[in-house]
């Protein structure tokens, strides 16, 4: 099952090998993992995003990050009601007949052009996991240039 | 204020903590530190090599139950710490170990003598540092003191960079360590131990098992109080040994692969295992499917992560032992009448003792036996190193108090008995301290004799020489056809090497000498190298062979 991880850190050098290092250690691969500092500039959040193989395994996981000295908080947004969002660039080659049925399928998603040449555009869009996975569905016809996804970044309801 | 170089405050921090002793060994980017300790009035223990240093703070730490100190240089001295802050890092034991660092501009540079120190020590330690900010300096060795030190105890790396030892500020003694995202949890919940009184009130085949938690927790006291309150059977863990009395009516001595065979036949058939800073590892269940199937399990562990890891638990609490037994023993209103169980316990006495073959053989078994007739009444530290050697130590030497068991449990550190007794007996020196050890793991080390003999620290090594690797060899012998590879050594003179170092170095080969050399040996103010020529394939029994049920024990009586 696939679990977000909401980890608030003090924000220092060396956290984010420790928070890495409990999951690489026990061959867990991360899917995504996104940090930045919050409103306090000495705390960091991670969000991260594993699938769990094995449920003891990332129970144990959970209890060892918060054992982490630098470690302040770990909240598993598995059972709680949660917004979360992943911003995505794709570049794609599309001329112009192209760029116009695109347009029609971004305005589903709220999603923009935000670069715009002959051949190619750049798509943004901030939206859930799972609109994001449907509207990459939906355009899986276009040639995809490049796709940059800023990982999951999610908050408690 | 006083302006203080990095160095300088190193040294006063040290001292302000309490630190009366330094393990280490210098080195090019650790001369700013060894100047200033030139006239510290903490005292320099120079070993012969950076991992005798880390494990003679482990032992000295274990001992006292005050946090060991070890240092290094950077590069090699550093790595050189690395399998002694592991041993620490298993075994929960408080030091806090100082590595010199190139200057922090060449830090990834592939300097001289550079290694990724907190890197490299980072899953081996309970927390790390890399000091870039002298400002930063005394605020991290308070820090450090005080994880080290705390909850479950563990080792903490300081990395300090050669231009920070230099570098001056003014000096500021923190007050005290307030850390937001550290703060242990010491008392249980009161909800919980009431439903764990509850569940022993109610048992019919109650078991207490104590691990190192208890040591380190100083709740010997309070166990006993408690045993003795519910009448119940104790049995001790590897680490556990010497939180409770191996002699008293009560206790079953260790569990485990090599524990006593009535210990694991009533952890087996309990209905109720109260584990106490233990933390079920694979040598103490065995097949953990098959564990204790009967049992409700209640689990106190000031280590969250310790508690659901290895085994269900029915009852978890997150807190102090001491504290937590203390509550125990309060909320325990009606004791459980267990006549029947001791019944069956007593008959597992009977019918399966610790057993070795008294013949006129030079048995190590024997030479162990001798050692705690010779010290039981003299106050002892019993250091061991890793094997045969050291598990003849565990079921033939009767432990009575805590802290006088020292030995690599969690990592099985050969190498590690005898730089431990020698910081044991540094911080006890009006101790006897032992090293029982195995003619392979003591060559593991043996560069320590220098050490000791320097120091004037008499530890008496006893040698239970074989002349094989012999708890490989008995897996050798009884897993893979006697087929001995790699297990055969070619000792050196041991009583010449002993002599060599300017230790007194005598060799036994017969039982009836070994009472007598002990008394020699213990008479000389020297440090002395016993080398008992023990029978060679003598093996550890019982014994639970790895992945079996833990009552199917082979007994080695056939």
């Amino acid at each position: 099952m696939k679990h977000t991880l909401s980890i608030l850190v003090e924000n220092k050098f060396g956290v984010l090998a420790r928070v890495a290092g409990l999951f690489s250690a026990r061959g867990y691969n991360i899917d995504s993992l996104t940090v930045s500092e919050t409103q306090d500039p000495s705390v960091s959040r991670m969000t991260v995003v594993v699938n769990a193989q094995d449920e003891r395994v990332l129970e144990q996981i959970k209890k060892q990050l918060h054992k982490l000295i630098d470690v302040i908080t770990v909240q598993d947004f598995v059972k709680k009601e949660h917004i979360d969002r992943e911003l995505v660039f794709v570049k794609i080659e599309a001329d112009k007949k192209g760029q116009t049925s695109l347009n029609k399928i971004l305005k589903r998603y709220g999603g923009a052009l935000v670069e715009k040449k002959t051949d190619c555009v750049i798509v943004e869009i901030a939206a859930s996991t799972q609109d994001i996975r449907r509207l990459l569905d939906d355009i899986k016809d276009f040639k995809i240039v490049e796709l940059v996804k800023s990982g999951c970044i999610a908050i408690a309801k | 204020m006083a302006i203080m170089s990095g160095a300088q405050i190193l040294v006063e921090c040290l001292e302000r903590e309490g630190a009366k002793v330094i393990f280490g060994y210098p080195g090019g980017v650790m001369l700013p530190i060894f100047d200033v300790l030139y006239d510290a009035k903490i005292k320099f223990i120079l070993t012969r090599h950076e991992q005798g240093a880390a494990h003679a703070a482990d032992g000295y730490a274990r001992a006292t139950g005050k946090v060991g100190v070890c240092m290094s240089t950077s590069g090699p001295g550093a790595t050189n710490l690395v399998t002694g802050i592991a041993t620490a890092h298993m075994d929960s034991i408080p030091i806090v170990a100082i590595s010199g660092q190139v200057k922090t501009a060449l830090i990834g540079n592939d300097a001289f003598q550079e290694s990724d120190v907190t890197g490299i020590t980072r899953p081996i330690t309970k927390h790390n540092y890399l000091v870039k900010d002298v400002k930063e300096l005394a605020r991290t060795i308070r820090e450090a003191f005080y994880i080290a030190s705390t909850g479950r105890p563990g080792p903490v790396v300081i990395d300090l960079p050669v231009d920070v030892q230099n570098a001056k500020t003014e000096f500021v003694w923190p007050q005290g360590v307030s850390l937001r995202s550290y703060q242990p949890r010491y008392e249980g919940h009161p909800g919980m131990i009431k439903k764990a009184a509850k569940f022993i009130e109610r048992s019919a085949r109650p078991l207490i098992y104590v691990g190192g938690g208890v040591i380190s927790s100083g709740a010997s006291k309070e166990l006993l109080t408690f045993a003795e309150k519910t009448g119940a059977p104790v049995t001790m863990t590897f680490m556990g040994l010497g939180a409770f009395p191996s002699s008293h009516r009560l206790s079953l001595g260790m569990l485990g692969m090599h524990g006593t065979a009535y210990a694991n036949h009533a952890t087996m058939e309990s209905d109720l295992i109260l584990a106490v800073g233990a933390r079920f590892d694979d040598r103490v269940t065995g097949r953990i499917d098959a564990f204790a199937p009967n049992a409700k399990i209640v689990h106190v562990d000031i280590d969250p992560t310790s508690i659901g890891k290895n085994v269900r638990v029915d009852v978890p609490i997150v807190g102090d032992a001491k504290r937590v037994l203390c509550a125990l023993t309060k909320a325990v209103k009606k004791v459980p009448d267990i006549k029947a169980w001791w019944d069956a316990i007593d008959k597992w006495k009977k019918e399966f003792p610790l057993f070795y073959k008294h013949d006129d053989r030079l048995r190590p078994q024997y030479v162990v036996e001798q050692i705690y007739e010779a010290t039981k009444d003299l106050p002892t530290v019993i250091a061991t190193e890793v094997g045969q050697n050291q598990m003849w130590a565990c079921q033939w030497y009767k432990y009575s108090e805590p802290r006088t068991w020292l030995s690599s449990g969690g990592l099985g550190t050969m190498g590690y008995g005898f730089p431990a007794a020698i910081g044991a007996q540094m911080g006890c020196p009006d101790k006897i301290v032992f090293d029982i050890a195995g003619d392979g793991s003591i060559q593991m080390n043996i560069q320590e004799l220098a050490t000791a003999v320097t120091n004037k620290l008499p530890v008496k090594i006893a040698i239970l020489n074989n002349g094989y690797l012999g708890m490989v060899r008995q897996w050798q012998e009884l897993f893979y056809k006697k087929r001995y590879s790699g297990t055969i050594l070619k000792n050196p003179d041991f009583v010449k090497l002993a002599e060599a170092y300017g230790a007194k170095g005598m060799r036994i080969t017969k039982k009836e000498d070994v009472p007598g050399a002990i008394r020699e040996a213990l008479a000389t103010d020297n440090v002395v190298v016993m080398d008992f020529v023990v029978e060679p394939e003598e093996n550890v029994f019982p014994m639970v062979p790895a992945g079996e049920a833990l009552n199917r024990m082979m007994n080695g009586m056939a």
